[in-house]
């Protein structure tokens, strides 16, 4: 059994067949082929499927494929300007923030879901934000430092 | 997961109409807690039936009396609320605190308090507050709400719609996280609440429960050295590798000392 | 140094692919017709195994397929790769493995049978279905009574449940310097185990192509020619030749994925039986249960020191759970990466150290970044920094005190290391500054007033790294050759393409060794593309661990570049008619001495692939290998400091300064060693305050999830100051050492140090892994009561 789903991805309408318990994360993966969204725990406690889901961060992998029906949803497909990165990208970039680069995707849309509330946070506020992203390999200091600096070059 | 059948409901009614005819369906709010007892297959339900969809209830309103926050509103709305902060700043406080910025986007307060999680932080806001609960057929005290692990005042049938806090005057919230799941391990809510002083912890036993003794320390000399002294049975309380129940006992003290010094 | 360089800190290319969503991970590819695995797990620690019943579950929707252990009896065991000889004389004993568990199960988590259905949902939904019997057996669980008399057996072949005991030292000589020493500092404790947890869940992709006979294997792997070479010779599934393994992008290693795990032999072997591809995905929960764990050691050390406060001897006595079975290389990391290292940075006189490798009913413990150092690390700080508290000495001092002198290299210690080069007072002296040494006591008297307790803790770390020479490694049991290759192949129109063993998980190869390939050939860094990963395109390789990477896998890099060098001399000088000795090559362009006569290292690739004029008997083509051996370990070092804060009411810790210098020779990037410097720490800081993986009683994993392993968060941890304090390492062509490992080696030391310091104060004295709030609030109950 089936439900179908129709919802808008990084600005394009999609629409997919699924099973009710189809959650988001596997219907981009799956469906959609958006593999940037990533799935790092099984306890929704990992952050590496963090999207957008109508302006604001969510963990793809709790909630529903159905339940995104008619949202808009972004992923870490859509965040560049074609082949301009986005300023938090950049910055990710440029300072070093990630290595192997699992949980960068989900990081990033934290990220600027932060600066969406917070457009100038302190180092402090950016590591209480990061609670629900966990990342092995950088000790957070260059992660820290890039949100930083992405929260600047946004800020313009 | 299992399989389910899934029903997003268009009013409060449809969904308890669902729910009442069939024990086996579910309710859907945040889903913070739910989709990942679904994901690891420790619940089977039939049909769950989204409450996504019902308009008007995630509304957070405040009046002389109160605040009233809908029972879908995400903690985040409540965190970031004009009016709650204006009227009960330390219920603010606590919203911004549960769990992760992700959580705090979908969660609610109707999923949370129906859950009670035994380290949940709202039920120690209801608590702590003297607040009331309404759901589809009544209005609950809160000190009725919350009955024991994972049980709640609710029928099949029954969907908490809002909850009401009345006004209090100084009041705050202190959590002691568990480092893992940044879970309470111990929570207490201090408040001058409408109806007298109210000190509510969770995390520490296997539901919310008020601690008479610092209540009337508190009431008769508002301060932090009032609780200082005061300590509540290890008896019954929760152990895990986190934290025994002695040391649970504990911060219970230092929690309420440090919630008055913060409430100032 | 060139822009892009060796020493440049540039900006890693492979960033772009991970930022926009591009990267390739393992459970990214999808195939047609592809199935899917779920392994039917033990939950029990211990059980005989009575009966698998799958007629059921084989009945149900889109199931291909369901294996148990007997069905693939045709299949080697998984296998230990580096042989101990006990102090017996005996071989160490390593009891057969089978992928899928036959007649018994050893730990919760083992792998009883699989079952590949159509769809994932339909593997699982199967899965449930099948009906095990299990007979409870009573579970060891705790390595230190592991080998007591009255305990469970948990393998026929190793009684008593002993590996091996193992020794390195002159016991005799160095009791008698214990009898005779003025001090000696005795310690007690544990190193905890922890559990790797990449971000990225182990995952496999397993295809067979009935036409020509030939496997692929795609997984997270840190070494996919290992994992090929180890499944083919050992497990006979294929031959090497028939045998593809690939690792994509993967996700963070940090060990876990260096190891020949179960899923990948069973997925293997299984494609060919059910002609589909099968993918198989860790869930984090099955991480927790199957990705070997680290650590876990229990021990007692102690420091003889004369009355001027110098090192005299240590003995050392370990116990080291290895869990259920032997893993890949878990025999090595007690022992020859562990003892080899007690000498630390000081000339201590004598050292003996004894080990027990014990079987336990839980999940196999093998190599976790550092493996073994770490842990010998622990050892030799935490005894340093009690020996200076219990006889009143500065901690720095009395480590500088016993610090091997800059001109004593090359330094023979008493454990069969030599030590290259270092600067160990250097590297302390510059940590004291970054750590503001001097306004300590200050900051913990406005702790004092805050009622909090501060404290500072060293850790002046050695390692080795750069595995390994491999006749230093074969003689001492291991399986392998450790051993690195680098093909430099340029193509007609001057850009370069290298192609490496190593694999690159994080680490950024593709950006460091394009800097090595444009340094030495002074080819654009643009223009050299890194290639890994891929056994059908990579000669072959060990792969990525011990941090060898820039060691050995670069030093393998500079002997092809000389070789391209070396026949475009050739070119070079016969194209522009000079004698080849008087060819000098430099930025990319071989001159004749004294003339303005060049040649662009792209000119001469091209005439080597259209060679119409071109030396006689010389072979067209511009395409150069080069395997390296090393010549010996490198020994990266350096001084960590860490200052905590105790709030005493609660027992929680904070760390507020975290100072780090360290020795790793040259860097090749700057922004990619500081990078893995936080990261190690990261991991330590991990270690010390926050992660346990703990095992009930009965072998069940208690702290089985992120909700109750404690993961180091961002707001864990704090910014850290890295400095350096490079001696460029004479050993190997790059003058490097290796930076992988270090933060997760010094850091547990440093914090645990700082956490002592702290507590001193309120009567504190010992206190274990992970100094969790619970821990601390406990020690300080107990220590007041």
């Amino acid at each position: 059994m089936t439900v179908s789903v129709s919802l808008t991805v990084n600005g394009e309408a999609v629409s997919a067949d699924v099973e009710p318990r189809t959650l988001l994360v596997q219907m981009l993966r799956e469906e959609l082929g958006l593999t940037g969204t990533h799935v790092g725990c099984d306890t929704s406690q990992c952050g590496a499927c963090v999207v957008h889901v109508d302006g604001e961060s969510v963990k793809a992998c709790t909630l529903l494929a159905v339940q995104a029906e008619g949202a808009d949803v972004k992923t870490i497909e859509g965040v560049a300007d074609g082949d301009t990165l986005h300023p938090m990208q950049q910055a990710f970039h440029e300072n070093h923030g990630l290595q192997c680069g699992f949980c960068t995707p989900g990081m990033i849309m934290s990220a600027l879901d932060l600066v969406k509330n917070n457009p100038d946070p302190s180092e402090r506020e950016i590591r209480e934000w990061l609670e629900g992203n966990l990342c092995r390999c950088t000790g957070y200091h260059n992660i820290v430092k890039s949100i930083d600096a992405g929260a600047r070059a946004m800020r313009g | 997961m299992y399989n389910f059948e899934y029903k997003k409901a268009g009013s409060v009614d449809e969904a308890a109409g669902i729910v009442g005819a069939d024990d086996e369906a579910k309710l859907l709010a945040g889903g913070m807690t739910y989709i990942p007892t679904l994901k690891q297959r420790l619940a089977a339900p039939t049909t769950v039936v989204d409450l996504n969809g019902v308009g008007g209830m995630d509304g957070i309103s405040a009046d002389g009396n109160g605040v009233t926050v809908g029972a879908m509103a995400r903690h985040a709305a409540v965190a970031a609320s004009a009016e709650v902060a204006a009227a009960i700043p330390a219920l603010a406080d606590l919203a911004s605190h549960i769990g992760d910025p992700q959580v705090r986007n979908r969660g609610t307060i109707g999923g949370s308090i129906a859950n009670n999680d035994p380290a949940a932080d709202y039920p120690a806001a209801l608590v702590g507050l003297g607040a009331t609960v309404q759901t589809n057929k009544r209005t609950i005290a809160a000190d009725d709400f919350f009955t024991g692990l994972f049980e709640t005042a609710l029928g099949q049938d029954e969907i908490v719609t809002a909850v009401s806090f009345p006004r209090a005057g100084k009041a705050a919230y202190m959590k002691f996280p568990n480092p893992a799941s940044r879970y309470a391990i111990v929570g207490v809510f201090v408040a001058q609440a409408a109806d007298g002083v109210r000190v509510a912890v969770t995390g520490a036993g296997p539901c919310v429960f008020r601690v008479a003794e610092m209540e009337a320390a508190l009431a008769a000399n508002w301060s932090a050295d009032s609780v200082a002294g005061l300590g509540i049975s290890a008896d019954g309380l929760n152990e895990d590798i986190h934290a025994s129940a002695e040391y649970r006992a504990h911060l219970v003290t230092v929690m309420a000392k440090r919630a008055v010094a913060k409430a100032g | 140094m060139t822009e892009q360089g060796i020493g440049a800190a540039v900006a890693r290319r492979e960033d772009r692919r991970f930022v926009t969503g591009q990267g390739h991970y393992t459970d990214d590819i999808n195939r047609r017709g592809q199935t899917y695995a779920c392994f039917v797990r033990s939950p029990h620690a211990h059980a005989t195994l009575n009966g698998v019943d799958t007629a059921a579950a084989g009945a149900m929707p889109g199931v291909r397929a369901i294996f148990v252990g007997e069905d693939m009896a045709e299949v080697g065991p998984l296998i230990c790769g580096w042989a101990i000889t006990d102090v017996n004389g005996e071989p160490f004993r390593a009891p057969p493995h089978p992928a899928l568990a036959i007649g018994k199960v050893n730990y919760a988590g083992e792998a009883v049978a699989v079952v590949i259905a159509d769809t994932l949902e339909q593997a699982k939904d199967a899965a449930a279905a099948v009906e095990v019997d299990y007979g409870l057996l009573d579970a060891v669980v705790d390595p230190a009574q592991a080998t007591a008399g009255g305990q469970p057996q948990i393998h026929e072949a190793a009684p008593g449940n002993l590996s091996f005991e193992w020794a390195l030292g002159d016991k005799a000589a160095v009791d008698a310097v214990f009898d005779g020493a003025a001090h000696v500092t005795s310690l007690e404790f544990a190193n905890n185990r922890l559990v790797p947890n990449a971000m990225e869940p182990r995952a496999c992709v397993a295809e067979y192509d009935a036409g020509s006979g030939e496997h692929t294997l795609h997984i997270a792997s840190q070494n996919p020619h290992v994992h090929r070479l180890v499944m083919s010779a050992f497990h006979g599934l294929a031959p090497e030749h028939k045998l593809r393994v690939v690792a994509p992008d993967v996700g963070g290693g940090f060990g876990s994925k260096i190891f020949i795990y179960a899923e990948e032999v069973v997925l293997t072997w299984a494609a060919s039986r059910v002609r589909r591809p099968i993918k198989w995905t860790a869930e984090r929960s099955e991480s927790f249960l199957t990705d070997a764990h680290g650590r876990d050691h229990v021990t007692t050390a102690e420091l003889a020191l004369d009355s001027d406060g110098k090192f005299l001897a240590m003995r050392v006595d370990t116990t080291a759970n290895m869990g259920a079975y032997l893993s890949t290389f878990a025999s090595a990391v007690p022992t020859y990466l562990y003892a080899t290292l007690l000498a630390g940075q000081y000339t201590t006189g004598g050292i003996y150290c004894n080990v027990k490798a014990v079987f336990t009913n839980t999940v196999p413990v093998d190599a976790y970044r550092g493996a073994g150092r770490p842990e010998a690390a622990y050892v030799v700080e935490r005894l340093v920094e009690a020996a200076a508290a219990e006889t009143g000495r500065d901690p720095a001092d009395l480590r500088k005190t016993n610090f091997v002198p800059t001109d004593a290299f090359p330094y023979e210690t008493p454990v069969i290391m030599q030590y290259d080069c270092g600067d160990f007072a250097g590297s302390m002296d510059q940590a004291l500054d970054l750590a503001g040494y001097g306004g300590f006591q200050a900051r913990k008297a406005e702790s004092k007033a805050g009622g909090r307790l501060r404290g500072i803790g060293f850790s002046s770390y050695i390692e080795a790294c750069g595995v390994a020479p491999s006749a230093a490694a074969g003689s001492l049991g291991a399986g392998v050759g450790l051993w690195e290759s680098a093909n430099i192949r340029f193509n007609p129109t001057g850009n370069v393409q290298l192609f490496t063993g190593c694999h690159s998980h994080g680490q950024g190869h593709e950006t460091a060794y394009a800097q090595i390939v444009a340094d030495k050939l002074g080819v654009p860094y643009e223009q050299v593309e890194v290639i890994h990963g891929d056994s059908s395109k990579i000669p072959f390789g060990m792969g990525t661990y011990g941090s060898r990477s820039a060691a050995v896998g670069g030093s393998a890099i500079v002997k092809a570049a000389d070789k391209v060098i070396e026949k475009g001399r050739k070119i070079a000088a016969h194209t522009l008619e000079a004698s080849e000795d008087d060819i000098e090559f430099a930025g990319g362009n071989f001159t004749v001495k004294g003339t303005d006569k060049a040649m662009n290292i792209a000119e001469v690739a091209f005439t080597a692939y259209v060679p119409h004029n071109y030396p006689e008997g010389l072979e067209p083509g511009l395409d150069e290998t080069a395997f390296y051996d090393p010549l010996n370990f490198s020994f990266p070092a350096g001084t960590h400091i860490c200052e905590v804060e105790v709030d005493p009411e609660t027992g929680s810790v904070s760390i507020e300064r975290y100072a780090a210098v360290d020795d790793f020779g040259v860097l090749i990037n700057p922004l990619i060693v500081e990078g893995q410097v936080h990261g190690g720490i990261g991991q330590g800081v991990g270690q010390a305050m926050l992660e346990h993986a703990v095992y009930d009683g009965a072998g069940q994993l208690v702290s089985g999830s992120y909700m109750d392993y404690t993961m180091p968060r961002a707001d864990d941890v704090p910014s850290y100051d890295v400095g350096f304090n490079g001696v460029p390492s004479p050993l190997n062509p790059l003058g490097v050492k290796g930076c992988g490992e270090a933060g997760a080696i010094a850091a547990p030391a440093a914090v645990m140090n700082a956490v002592h310091d702290a507590l001193r104060d309120v009567g504190v004295g010992h206190i274990e892994m992970p100094a969790t709030p619970l821990r601390v609030w406990q020690a300080i109950q107990d220590a007041a009561a």
